[in-house]
């Protein structure tokens, strides 16, 4: 089948339907492209809350400061003042659509603290934030009427003369292959946390929006940053919210010690992400740890506070670990959680490739930087969601309807039905990720070093190769979800390989880059952010750098 | 620690594909599913493993050609709600060791939802009935300056929370005894969400929605088996939500329906002789005077007569009824 819009958005979760309900309100034909159904986004997963300074104490430029000192001077200013300025407008927003935000005695939105904020300004609702945004972001689509290819794995976009005018989806209830043409395209596909075990992310965080659009010509900036959570469920890796230390609770070593005292001695546990997770990795490794963990404390809070404001990791922590969090510490570690860099956007969301947006965690603003302040994702997903859903139905109004790709249609059916006739060798799709999942995690994660980054570019040109003969273990047509992970893994194998490219070449430590040869920043020869452009497929992609947008805050030393 | 663990296969393909070699991970005959059937699979967990660990590890290193779907593998995403052991629930939330009878756990697609392909099922039935009920904020007027939030109280938005920590599993939906036999029942989820909106002090529809939920295929519908409530691994508790609109639809005058009639018919004859007058109970329901619903319910009546499963005829109050009577003077309300 080829059906016309004039935008297609690959992804369901907060940023792509933020992003759909902009240009459908804005008279676009708009029709989103996910491969789980909506409501399965990994934005659900959101707990603790989104930030605004909304307060009468507070101002964007309080926000905005601890943004660019929370990525450590790697964010572009300009961005950031964009995001904080419409942070409380596009909040109050989501309250006029029906989140059931969290009150104070007066009945105006109530905030509690989060990390690496100089004020209480996250907003939220229980430890269900995301899930409760997302839920009302859907039900919006359903009024609005927008078109949902629901269950629909995106496989390739549609590039013509330039221009990206498309993308070719399997629709996996059938198995078969359509062709979708569109005027613009955003990409809003989410993280890539498969890429690394363990991760908090979801099963299906396979990067797939970075590599679509590495492989379409958009370049991939700071794909280096990749962010550990200081607090990640002993185990499963499950996330437990940063709002538990927020609503006061303690990290302490195996001592019974509150060790931030030495690491953060101002903010302790609200420290950023970054400096936290590096903090736990000293005591663990330093021999104060607990089976490789850390504990978060919350029994002083009490079992009303628990309930009621964490009600859900108080739940996870029960069913995965048989721990109730109101009578016992929850062990936790730093754990992959969250992917800084991505396709390289403007402000309105536009990348450098005509007609292809992108926004939310698969793009790079860059309003995170080097580290990313906890509860300024969601704010991202829903303000570049908006800003590029404006842009791109702007975009698709001047311009002509895109047609032809029949050949790439054929030329994709022919690649998905030689992956489908691929003989069994012995290679498995899961045990090849697993390999490579460890591998990113033991030498491109919370540490990294020349000797380890060269390790790990080597072992991913052994994983390519091994890559070549995954045979796909179904060859039944319908819901063939052994070819979507082959073809998945095959995404994460290009995110993989632009972040080892890009830690590779940053010699410096900053931010969620840590490098063991290089401790510390160097502002004069780093200040810049990494660029990555494919220039042809197997050859070493083209590396360059650009300046840093800074346009009121002068580098600082960075302590908390 | 072993798990054997029963899959509903289901595949209308049914094509056979190369099996793997003998000693390589993937078991002969693989991806060789006919339409239907049930296939054992042994796998090797921790104790504490869940459902969907065995599920991923089978995926994973035994039969790549078990479809599932699941994300988050932590309760939040609501993917993976299935039958295990005769019930729906969500895979990553079972414990294994919990639902392991008679050696083994048998797992399958809900017979109450069209199947696709093994544990994956058509949700269309369960989101058509969620859009069924408006789920989105008719937003009450004047809509507050784009910089201002309505002013409610915490306690009016807490009180909804246990609504929108729904995760659309469907797991209430899949068990549910009433949307089994009438598939124009709006179902749990639906209402438990429709509650959402009218507990709500910022929606302007609460009495619209009221009305609308009162109509055949609404709350009254519902027959009380409490299976949402025990299957709902969220604890959204949908049956009381549906309690709950019930009372304030009755309350907003929405009584000419079979449901309130029922409940009040119900009512009447406790206070009245403190047990149910079954034989007045039907016709009370349906309304007095609505003959061609009385019409229609004489088939019933005439084969429960053959089956000798009349009441009887005449009813007698038990003893010591005037205590119930004080009962219902004493909580006061309609049935006073």
């Amino acid at each position: 089948m080829i059906a016309d819009h004039d935008v297609i958005v690959l992804g369901a979760g907060l940023a792509g339907m933020r992003a759909a309900l902009e240009a459908a309100r804005l008279g676009a034909d708009v029709a989103i492209v996910t491969k789980v159904h909506p409501i399965r986004s990994h934005s659900s997963a959101a707990q603790g809350g989104i930030n605004a300074a909304i307060g009468e104490n507070d101002s964007w430029e309080s926000h905005a400061f601890d943004t660019v000192k929370g990525s450590d001077y790697l964010a572009d200013q300009d961005a950031v003042e964009v995001m904080c300025r419409e942070a409380p407008q596009d909040i109050i927003e989501f309250e006029h659509m029906g989140v059931i935000f969290y009150r104070n005695d007066d009945g105006k939105l109530g905030t509690r603290a989060f990390g690496g904020a100089s004020q209480a300004r996250t907003y939220f609702v229980g430890d269900i934030t995301g899930q409760a945004l997302l839920v009302t972001l859907y039900d919006q689509i359903l009024k609005a009427g927008v078109k949902v290819y629901e269950e629909w794995f995106a496989t390739k976009l549609y590039m013509d003369e330039g221009a990206c005018r498309g993308a070719v989806a399997l629709e996996m209830v059938t198995g078969e292959l359509h062709l979708l043409r569109a005027k613009a395209v955003i990409v809003a596909s989410g993280g890539l946390g498969r890429l690394y075990e363990p991760s908090t992310n979801a099963l299906i965080c396979t990067g797939d929006g970075y590599s679509l659009a590495y492989r379409a010509g958009a370049p991939l900036m700071d794909m280096a940053m990749v962010q550990y959570h200081p607090t990640t469920l002993a185990g499963s890796g499950f996330l437990m919210t940063e709002a538990a230390r927020g609503e006061g609770a303690y990290l302490l070593n195996s001592l019974g010690e509150r060790f931030m005292k030495k690491y953060a001695p101002t903010k302790m546990e609200l420290a950023a992400r970054d400096v936290t997770s590096r903090a736990e990795a000293t005591e663990i490794a330093e021999g104060r740890g607990i089976d490789g963990n850390v504990l978060l404390d919350l029994r002083h809070l009490g079992p009303d506070v628990i309930l009621k404001k964490l009600p859900q990791i108080h739940e996870m922590a029960l069913d995965y670990l048989d721990i109730d969090m109101i009578k016992e510490p929850v062990p936790v570690r730093p754990g992959m959680h969250y992917q800084m860099g991505g396709v390289r956007t403007d402000v309105e969301g536009a990348t450098a490739i005509a007609g292809l947006y992108a926004a939310g965690e698969v793009a790079c603003v860059s309003v995170h930087g080097g580290n990313r302040l906890g509860a300024n994702s969601l704010l991202d997903t829903i303000i570049f969601g908006r800003r590029s859903g404006r842009a791109s139905a702007g975009y698709a109004k001047g311009t002509l309807p895109s047609s032809g790709g029949e050949e790439l249609l054929r030329s994709e059916q022919q690649r998905l039905e030689g992956l489908l006739a691929r003989p069994y060798t012995g290679e498995t799709c899961a045990g090849l990720r697993l390999e490579l999942a460890t591998m990113m995690d033991a030498k491109v994660g919370l540490y990294r070093s020349d000797a380890g980054l060269h390790e790990a570019l080597e072992a991913l040109r052994g994983f390519r190769k091994r890559y070549e003969n995954v045979a796909v273990g179904d060859k039944s047509r319908i819901f063939n979800q052994a070819l979507t992970f082959v073809l998945e893994l095959g995404y994460l194998l290009d995110c993989g390989e632009a972040i080892i490219r890009d830690a590779l070449v940053r010699k410096e430590s900053r931010g969620a880059h840590t490098h063991i040869d290089y401790p510390e920043r160097n502002d004069r020869d780093w200040l810049k952010h990494t660029v990555l452009t494919l220039r042809r497929d197997g050859e070493e992609p083209e590396i360059s750098h650009v300046p840093v947008t800074i346009t009121r805050w002068q580098p600082e030393v960075r302590t908390y | 620690m072993q798990f054997t663990i029963e899959v509903g296969r289901y595949n209308t393909e049914g094509r056979y594909a190369d099996a793997a070699r003998p000693g390589e991970p993937f078991p002969a005959p693989w991806n060789a599913s006919p339409v239907r059937r049930y296939q054992t699979y042994t796998v090797d967990l921790p104790e504490h493993a869940v459902v969907l660990d065995a599920l991923i590890a089978i995926r994973e290193y035994q039969d790549p050609s078990l479809a599932v779907r699941c994300a988050c593998r932590s309760a939040i995403c609501g993917s993976c709600a299935m039958w295990i052991n005769g019930h729906a629930n969500l895979a990553c939330k079972s414990k294994l060791a919990a639902f392991t009878k008679d050696g083994k756990t048998r797992v399958e697609s809900p017979p109450s939802m069209p199947i696709i392909r093994d544990l994956v099922c058509d949700m269309k039935p369960f989101w058509d009935k969620h859009l069924a009920v408006r789920p989105w904020l008719e937003n009450k007027q004047p809509v507050p300056p784009p910089n201002q939030e309505y002013r409610v109280p915490n306690a009016a938005m807490e009180e909804l929370i246990q609504e929108v920590s729904c995760i659309s599993c469907g797991a209430c939906v899949m068990d549910c005894e009433s949307f089994a036999v009438n598939p124009d029942f709006l179902g749990p989820q639906a209402l438990a969400q429709a509650y959402r909106y009218v507990g709500d002090p910022r929606d302007a529809q609460t009495k619209e929605r009221l009305g609308e939920l009162s109509k055949e295929g609404g709350i009254w519908d519902c027959t009380h088996c409490f299976e949402c409530v025990q299957q709902c691994p969220k604890g959204v508790a949908p049956l009381d939500q549906i309690l709950k609109l019930r009372k304030m639809a009755v309350d907003a005058g929405y009584t000419h329906n079979a449901g309130t009639r029922h409940a009040d018919a119900f009512a009447e004859s406790v206070r009245h002789s403190g047990r149910l007058n079954e034989l007045t109970l039907m016709p009370k329901s349906t309304g007095l005077f609505n003959i061609v619903g009385q019409l229609k319910t004489l088939p019933s009546a005439i084969n429960m007569a053959r089956a000798g499963k009349l009441p009887p005829l005449i009813h007698k109050s038990i003893p010591g009824v005037e205590r119930i009577r004080k009962i219902f003077e004493r909580v006061g309300g309609r049935f006073k």
